[in-house]
């Protein structure tokens, strides 16, 4: 009677095991934006890269509703790729805030004159410890934000395209 | 001579006051990095890595410290930003309630293996 109940109990012990870990490989537990809360402080102050004065976001959200966000390198690959979508959001009349990440000012200031200005006003981060306050993770990425209600309505990690443009346009269009 | 001696003291006391703090402060950034997932590596804590996230990471938790924010502070601030992935402590909800369970179920069960056998004897 022992001996059955210890078999039985180690057989299901064993098989309950095996059903979890089987489970937990199905989910792939990935950081995804999607499980991060959506509130953004707005109340950071940066230096602005061309003129040296200092500005919180609240303050570059000029009243407008809407905002963009975005975080780029000069050393970063894809932020070259990505600029050519930025100027046709500046088309747009978007309010776009550029938020320069690690950069050295100087390389910084010859991509602008390289690839045009896409942006309203550019603001510097050297450490990265403010984009962390913003929530991010590297370079690029691209936050839409609601500056009334201080939320993130739409984050979007690496490179935008065109898919990605057409969609903040019909969200700013709404 | 007199003032030099004076001199020299003040400067050792002053020198080991800002060693202490600041090994102090690092200790702390240890330890909270520890706790923390590197978000853009995979299998490491903030502490582990060297990747520009870690770095910057480890940079604002010295600033907050600093700043006189307490640990549970970072962690709420971190967490909110970044979601409860990013702490190595998982809250107790309906996904994790089986992993905080399991250890108490065998800790009851072999318990009651050990009194069952001692009474047999």
């Amino acid at each position: 009677m022992n001996r059955n109940f210890k078999i039985i109990f180690s057989v299901i012990l064993g098989l309950s095991i095996f059903f979890v870990l089987l489970k937990g490989l199905e989910s792939t537990k990935q950081y995804s934006p999607l499980n991060t809360s959506n509130k953004i402080d707005l109340n950071i102050y940066f230096q602005s890269l061309f003129d040296e004065k200092e500005y919180s976001i609240r303050e570059l959200a000029n009243k407008k509703n809407f905002m963009l966000i975005n975080i780029w390198s000069s050393w970063c690959l894809p932020c070259r790729e990505e600029h050519s979508y930025l100027m046709k959001l500046k088309k747009n009349n978007i309010n776009l805030i550029g938020v320069n990440y690690k950069d050295n000012s100087n390389n910084a200031k010859v991509f602008i004159k390289e690839m045009g200005n896409p942006y309203t006003t550019i603001l510097v981060d050297v450490d990265g410890t403010k984009s962390i306050e913003l929530g991010a993770i590297g370079v690029p990425e691209t936050y839409l934000v609601d500056s009334f209600e201080s939320k993130v309505l739409k984050k979007y990690i690496g490179p935008l395209d065109q898919k990605k443009i057409e969609e903040i346009i019909s969200i700013l269009k709404k | 001579m007199n003032k030099l001696k004076y001199f020299t003291v003040i400067l050792i006391l002053f020198l080991n006051f800002f060693g202490a703090s600041y090994s102090q402060s690092l200790d702390q950034v240890h330890k909270i990095s520890k706790n923390l997932r590197c978000l853009i590596c995979q299998g490491q804590s903030v502490y582990d890595s060297n990747s520009d996230f870690a770095i910057s990471m480890k940079l604002l938790i010295k600033k907050k410290i600093n700043e006189g924010r307490t640990e549970k502070e970072i962690y709420e601030f971190l967490k909110n930003r970044y979601g409860e992935w990013v702490v190595y402590d998982p809250e107790i909800n309906k996904n994790t309630i089986l992993l905080w369970l399991i250890p108490l179920i065998l800790f009851v069960f072999g318990g009651l293996l050990i009194v069952r056998k001692v009474s047999i004897k």
